[in-house]
C-alpha cells in the first residue's frame, strides 16, 4: 500500500515517489519543488493539525492535508525525539 | 542603449529582492499598478557613470508558469518591454530551489546576471559556493551580494550593464534536453512554429513549444486566437501526453519539471556547492523560534497577544497624531470662518471642504501606524505563521489563513478601522478568498460605529453595557464568517485556492524597507481617496443644506428671536431661549433639505425596522463617515451640534422619546453594524478590487443589514411588549 504525505508524523523523513495532483495544484506543487525523488521532512503541524510544515531543498513549505494527499511517499527513517 | 538602460530585478519571494531594489534606488521610486490588476509595479532610476539606469522591480515569483498574476506580469514585462538585462536574485542558502526560476530565464533566452544574495548567511551556515565555476556552467555573470548592507550592489550593477552591452539585446535561448520523447516533440513543434511565424514576434519558437507541452493556459489561449497552427500544436501535445501516460505513467509537465531540477542538481554537483559541516548541524534560529511560536498551545496564545498588542498600540499611539490633525483642521475651520463672511461660501468651505478633507486626513496616522506594524510582521516572517495557524479555522468559511489580519484590523477586537483593514487584504494572494474577505471585513465594529452603540446602550441597556458590547463583537464575527461562507458558496463560488506557501525564515526587517513600504501605502491612500472624498463631502454638504428654508419660514424664526430679545430680560434665560430657537430652525432646515426629504421619503419603508426620518438622515450621513451619525442625530433632535464623546443629553432625549424602544435600539445597532461601509472604505474597496464589487458590497450589505434589522425589530416588538 502506498503512503501519502498526510500519514507522515512530525520529524519523520520521506522521499516523494509521485505527485497525483492535476492542473493548477500540480503545477504549484512542482514549482515549489515537490517533484519525485525529493526528500522531505515534516517539521511541524499547525495547532489544529492542519496545515503541515515541511522542510525540503533547504526551505520550509506549508500545505494543507488535502493537498498532502496528492503526494505519494516512501518513509526513510524515523527520528525519535 | 547608449545613455539609458533597463534592468529588471527578478527573484523568488523572500530572496531579498525588494531590499536590494531599495538599496539600489534609494527613495527615487515610482509605484504604480499594472493595468487591471492589483500587482504593484515599482520602478526607480540610478545613475551609473554616464548611464541612466531604469530599474524595474518585477513581482516576486517561484516560476514562470501561468500560476499566479505575479508570474504572468513578470513574463509580460520581459517579453513586451524587453529589458536590456534581468538581474535574478537568488538566496544563496537555497540555491537549488531558487535556480529553478533562473533556468527558466535561460530557456527564454533573455540576458541574465545572477546575484547570489544573503552571502553572509550562507557563510555562517558553512556553505561554500564556487561562483566562478557556477558562472562558467551557467554561462552568465555571478555576483555575490548582501542586500541588507548593500554590499556588492555596485559590482552587480556594473556587471549587469557590462553583460547587457556584450549581448547587445540578443536573446539566446538555452536548449535543455527533456528526454527522447519530449525532445522529439519539441523539435517538431518548434519547426512548425518557426515556419508559420506563430507568435514568434513575441516568444522564441522552442519556448512556445515548451509552454504548449506544459499546458500553459495563457499561451494556449493566445494561440487559439491565431487559429491554424494552434490546433495542430494542440493535437501534437495531446498525442505526446497520451504517449507519456502510456509509457511513463506521467504527464509532460511533470517530466519537464523533473529535468529542470535534474539539470540544477547536476550543475551544483560539479563542485559548485560544498557544505562544510562546521556548526551547521545546529538547529537554526528559525526552527527554534517556530518550536515556540507555532507550538500547539503557546502558538495561538502568543498570536492573540501579538495581534491584540498591535491593535492597542495602533489605537493608543495613533490617537495622539490624530488629535493633532483634528486640532489642525479645527483651527483651519475656525480661521476660515473668521476670514470668510458668513453665508453659503463659508458654509461650503468650512462644513464641506475642511470638515470633509479633515475626515480623510484624520485616518492617516492610523493607517501609517497600522502599516508600520503590518510591514514589520510581514517582513519578519511572522505573518506567514499567523496564516499557517489560522488557516484550518478560516477555511471552513471559504476563507484563507491570510484573511485573519484584515478582520482584526477592521475592528475584530473593537474599534478598528475598515480602511486599513480593506487595504490589508493585499496580503491575500488568492482572488476569491480576497474578495470574500474584502466584502465582509467592514462588518466589524470599527471605531466610528462605537459612539452610536454607546449612545444606544446608554439609553436602553445601561445595566449590562459590557455584555452587549461583547455580544456586538461576537455577532460581527459570526456575520463576517457566515456571509463569507454564503458568498463563497454562491456568487464567488470555486475551489479553495491551494494553500501551498513558503514559511520564510525569521528575519529582522530593515527600517528602510518598512518605512518605504508604509509610506507607499499611506501616500496612495491620501492621493486616491482624498480626491473622491472631497467630491462626496461637498455633495453631502449640499444635500443637507439645499434647498434652504423659504423666506417666510425663516422670517418666522427671525421674528421669534426678536420677540425673545425684546421680551426676556434675564440674559441667561434669553440665551437658552435663543439657542432653542436656533436648534429648532436647524431641525426644520434639515428636514426641508434634500437629505431630510430622502429621510422622510424612506420613512414608510424604514418604519418596518422602527426607524423614523431623523434616524434615516443620520444613517444617510453615516454613509460619508460613521462619525456623522451621532452628530446628525443631534441636529435632527434639535440639540444643535452634539459632540460624539458626550452624548448624555442625547441619549436621555432618545430614551424619553415614545417612538423609541429596546427593539428599535437593537434594530439600529444591527443595521449600523452591517449596512453600507463608509465612503472612504468603498473607495478603498474599489481600489483593491473593482468598482463593481465595491458597489455590490454597498448594496448587498445595506440590504442584509436592513433585513436583519426588520426581523429583529418585528420579533423584538412582539416579545418586548
Amino acid at each position: 500500500m502506498e503512503n501519502t504525505l498526510r500519514s507522515l508524523r512530525v520529524n519523520e523523513k520521506a522521499r516523494i515517489r509521485s505527485v497525483t495532483a492535476k492542473g493548477e495544484m500540480s503545477r504549484r506543487l512542482r514549482d515549489m519543488g515537490l517533484v519525485p525523488g525529493t526528500e522531505v521532512k515534516v517539521v511541524g503541524r499547525a495547532p489544529l493539525k492542519d496545515p503541515v510544515a515541511l522542510r525540503l531543498r533547504d526551505f520550509t513549505l506549508t500545505l494543507r492535508n488535502n493537498e498532502a494527499d496528492c503526494i505519494m511517499i516512501e518513509r526513510m527513517e524515523e527520528i525519535n525525539e | 542603449m547608449s545613455n539609458t538602460a533597463t534592468i529588471a530585478l527578478a527573484g523568488n519571494p523572500n530572496s531579498g529582492k525588494t531590499t536590494l531594489f531599495n538599496a539600489m534606488t534609494g527613495a527615487r521610486q515610482r509605484v504604480g499598478n499594472y493595468p487591471g490588476i492589483t500587482v504593484e509595479r515599482k520602478e526607480g532610476t540610478v545613475n551609473l557613470d554616464d548611464i541612466k539606469v531604469n530599474v524595474v522591480d518585477l513581482p516576486g515569483c517561484y516560476s514562470l508558469s501561468a500560476y499566479s498574476q505575479e508570474e504572468l506580469v513578470a513574463r509580460k514585462v520581459l517579453v513586451d518591454e524587453r529589458p536590456d538585462i534581468v538581474v535574478d536574485i537568488v538566496d544563496a542558502t537555497k540555491l537549488e530551489r531558487h535556480l529553478y526560476l533562473a533556468v527558466q530565464f535561460f530557456e527564454l533566452g533573455i540576458p541574465v546576471v545572477l546575484a547570489l544574495n544573503m552571502m553572509d548567511e550562507a557563510n555562517k551556515q558553512g556553505l561554500r559556493i564556487d561562483r566562478k565555476r557556477l558562472a562558467s556552467l551557467l554561462k552568465c555573470p555571478v555576483v555575490e551580494t548582501v542586500a541588507r548592507s548593500g554590499q556588492g550592489k555596485q559590482e552587480l550593477m556594473q556587471e549587469a550593464i557590462k553583460h547587457a552591452k556584450e549581448r547587445g539585446g540578443a536573446w539566446e535561448p538555452l536548449q535543455i534536453s527533456y528526454g527522447p520523447d519530449l525532445d522529439m516533440a519539441l523539435g517538431v513543434m518548434a519547426e512548425m512554429i518557426e515556419s508559420a511565424n506563430f507568435m514568434t514576434n513575441r516568444y522564441p519558437a522552442r519556448w512556445i513549444a515548451l509552454k504548449y507541452l506544459e499546458n500553459d493556459e495563457e499561451i494556449v489561449a493566445q494561440g487559439r486566437k491565431l487559429g491554424g497552427t494552434a490546433q495542430e500544436l494542440e493535437d501534437l501535445v495531446a498525442k505526446t501526453s497520451e504517449h507519456c501516460q502510456a509509457t511513463l505513467n506521467t504527464v509532460p509537465e511533470a517530466i519537464i519539471a523533473d529535468y529542470r531540477y535534474g539539470l540544477i542538481n547536476s550543475i551544483l554537483r560539479q563542485d559548485v556547492l560544498e557544505h562544510e559541516p562546521t556548526q551547521s548541524e545546529r538547529i537554526d534560529v528559525s526552527t527554534k523560534l517556530d518550536m515556540v511560536l507555532t507550538n500547539r498551545l503557546l502558538g495561538p496564545i502568543i498570536m492573540f497577544g501579538v495581534l491584540y498588542g498591535m491593535f492597542q498600540v495602533t489605537f493608543t499611539v495613533g490617537e495622539i497624531p490624530m488629535g493633532w490633525f483634528e486640532s489642525l483642521f479645527g483651527w483651519l475651520g475656525e480661521t476660515a470662518a473668521t476670514l470668510i463672511p458668513e453665508g453659503m461660501v463659508q458654509s461650503l468651505i468650512v462644513s464641506g471642504v475642511i470638515d470633509g478633507v479633515g475626515g480623510v486626513m484624520g485616518f492617516v496616522p492610523l493607517i501609517a501606524i497600522m502599516f508600520l506594524m503590518i510591514s514589520f510582521l510581514e517582513d519578519s516572517g511572522y505573518m506567514a505563521r499567523v496564516a499557517y495557524m489560522l488557516d484550518r479555522v478560516l477555511r471552513v468559511f471559504g476563507l484563507h489563513g491570510c484573511s485573519a489580519m484584515p478582520f482584526i484590523v477592521s475592528g475584530g477586537i473593537m474599534g478598528g478601522c475598515a480602511v486599513p483593514g480593506v487595504m490589508a487584504t493585499r496580503t491575500l494572494r488568492s482572488p476569491k478568498e480576497k474578495l470574500a474577505t474584502l466584502i465582509t471585513a467592514p462588518f466589524m465594529p470599527c471605531g466610528a460605529k462605537l459612539p452610536v452603540f454607546l449612545l444606544l446602550i446608554a439609553a436602553f441597556f445601561s445595566e449590562n453595557e459590557a455584555q452587549i458590547m461583547f455580544g456586538i463583537t461576537l455577532f460581527a464575527w459570526a456575520m463576517a464568517l457566515l456571509v463569507s461562507k454564503l458568498l463563497r458558496s454562491t456568487i464567488i463560488k470555486g475551489e479553495p485556492t491551494p494553500f501551498i506557501m513558503e514559511l520564510p525564515p525569521y528575519r529582522l526587517p530593515t527600517l528602510k524597507g518598512i518605512l518605504i513600504h508604509t509610506w507607499e501605502r499611506v501616500w496612495s491612500y491620501i492621493r486616491k481617496a482624498g480626491t473622491v472624498i472631497l467630491a462626496v463631502s461637498i455633495l453631502l454638504w449640499a444635500a443637507m443644506t439645499f434647498p434652504g428654508l423659504p423666506e417666510d419660514a425663516m422670517s418666522k424664526f427671525e421674528a421669534g428671536r426678536q420677540a425673545v430679545t425684546a421680551s426676556v430680560d434675564n440674559p441667561e434665560e434669553q440665551e437658552t431661549l435663543l439657542e432653542s430657537i436656533d436648534n429648532l430652525e436647524a431641525q426644520v432646515t434639515l428636514r426641508h433639505s434634500v437629505a431630510g426629504r430622502i429621510g422622510s421619503f424612506l420613512e414608510p419603508v424604514s418604519r418596518w425596522a422602527g426607524f423614523d426620518w431623523r434616524t434615516n438622515i443620520a444613517l444617510v450621513g453615516g454613509f460619508a463617515a460613521k462619525e456623522v451619525i451621532v452628530s446628525t442625530f443631534g441636529t435632527a433632535y434639535s440639540l444643535g451640534e452634539v459632540d460624539p464623546e458626550e452624548t448624555a443629553s442625547l441619549s436621555s432625549q432618545i430614551a424619553k422619546d415614545p417612538a423609541w424602544s429596546k427593539a428599535t435600539a437593537l434594530a439600529l445597532i444591527i443595521f449600523v453594524l452591517l449596512y453600507a461601509p463608509c465612503f472612504v472604505t468603498v473607495v478603498t474597496m474599489a481600489k483593491e478590487s473593482s468598482w463593481r464589487w465595491a458597489i455590490f458590497s454597498t448594496i448587498f450589505n445595506t440590504v442584509l443589514g436592513f433585513s436583519l434589522a426588520v426581523i429583529s425589530y418585528q420579533v423584538g416588538t412582539l416579545l418586548l411588549i
